[in-house]
C-alpha cells in the first residue's frame, strides 16, 4: 500500500524534474561544458559568479533544479534497469538505490547551496 | 507471481528475451536512448554542483574547475551530455501537448500552442541564465 501511495508523488517529481532539466541544463551545459572550456568566450570571473549564486532566488532555483532533476533520474533509471536490463526481480534493491541516491544527492545539493556558499 | 498449488501445476512458458532486445529496431533503439538521457541529466547535476562548490571555495578552486572542464575527456563527456540533454528537452517539449490537455473557456487549446509556450519559455529562461552568467 505504501508503495502505491508513493507512486503519484514520484511520478510528479519525475515530470517536474524532466521539465526543469529540459529548461535549464542545455544553457548551462552549452556555457560551462563547451563555450568556456573551448575558449570561444572567456569564462566569467569567480567574484561575479559568487554574487550571482549567493542571490537567494538563484539558490532556490538551483536547489529546486538539482533535487527535481535527481528524482527525474531516479524514476526513469529505475525503469531503464527494469526493462533495459530485465532486472525486475531486483526491484527492491533498485528502488532503494535510485531514490536513496536521489535523496543523498539532494541533501548534498542543499548543503552546498544553502550553507556552503 | 504466487500461484495456488494444484495437483497438475501448469508449466509457465516464458521465452527468454535477449538483454539487447532494443538494438534490433530503430524505434526501440530511440526509446532506450531516450531512457538513457536520465543518466546524463544526473551527470549535469553533479557537474553543476562541482561548479557551485568551486565558486564557493575561491578563485583558485574556480580556476581548477575551469582547467578540469577544458580537459579533452571532460569536454567530450560534456558535449555528449549536451547532445543527450538536448534530445531529452526536444522530445519532452514535443510530448508536452499530449500529456497536458489545456482548456480555455471550454475549448481545448491547440497542441501547437502548448508546445509553443514550452519552447518560448525555454528560450526566455536560457537567455536570462546566459545574461546572468555573462554579466
Amino acid at each position: 500500500m505504501a508503495r502505491r501511495r508513493a507512486e503519484p508523488l514520484v511520478w510528479l517529481l519525475f515530470t517536474s524534474g524532466g521539465l526543469a532539466a529540459a529548461l535549464l541544463f542545455p544553457v548551462l551545459l552549452v556555457l560551462f561544458g563547451l563555450v568556456f572550456p573551448a575558449g570561444w568566450v572567456s569564462a566569467p570571473a569567480q567574484a561575479h559568479l559568487l554574487s550571482v549564486a549567493r542571490n537567494p532566488l538563484t539558490r532556490i532555483v538551483l536547489l529546486g533544479l538539482c533535487v527535481l532533476a535527481l528524482f527525474h533520474w531516479a524514476h526513469r533509471f529505475r525503469y531503464t534497469l527494469y526493462e533495459g536490463l530485465q532486472l525486475k526481480h531486483l526491484s527492491k534493491l533498485i528502488i532503494v538505490g535510485c531514490y536513496g541516491g536521489a535523496l543523498v544527492g539532494s541533501a548534498l545539493a542543499g548543503y552546498l547551496l544553502l550553507t556552503g556558499l | 507471481m504466487s500461484a495456488r498449488y494444484t495437483e497438475f501445476h501448469p508449466r509457465w512458458y516464458r521465452p527468454r528475451m535477449s538483454v539487447f532486445w532494443w538494438v534490433r529496431r530503430r524505434s526501440y533503439l530511440i526509446f532506450v536512448l531516450r531512457e538513457l538521457t536520465s543518466v546524463f541529466v544526473a551527470w549535469s547535476v553533479v557537474f553543476l554542483l562541482l561548479l557551485v562548490h568551486a565558486v564557493s571555495q575561491g578563485s583558485k578552486q574556480y580556476q581548477q574547475f575551469l582547467n578540469l572542464s577544458s580537459n579533452p575527456w571532460m569536454l567530450a563527456l560534456n558535449v555528449i551530455t549536451l547532445a543527450f540533454v538536448m534530445f531529452h528537452a526536444i522530445t519532452w517539449f514535443n510530448l508536452a501537448p499530449q500529456a497536458m490537455v489545456v482548456r480555455l473557456r471550454g475549448k481545448r487549446v491547440p497542441r501547437s500552442w502548448v508546445a509553443g509556450v514550452h519552447y518560448a519559455g525555454w528560450a526566455l529562461l536560457s537567455a536570462l541564465a546566459a545574461w546572468l552568467i555573462l554579466g
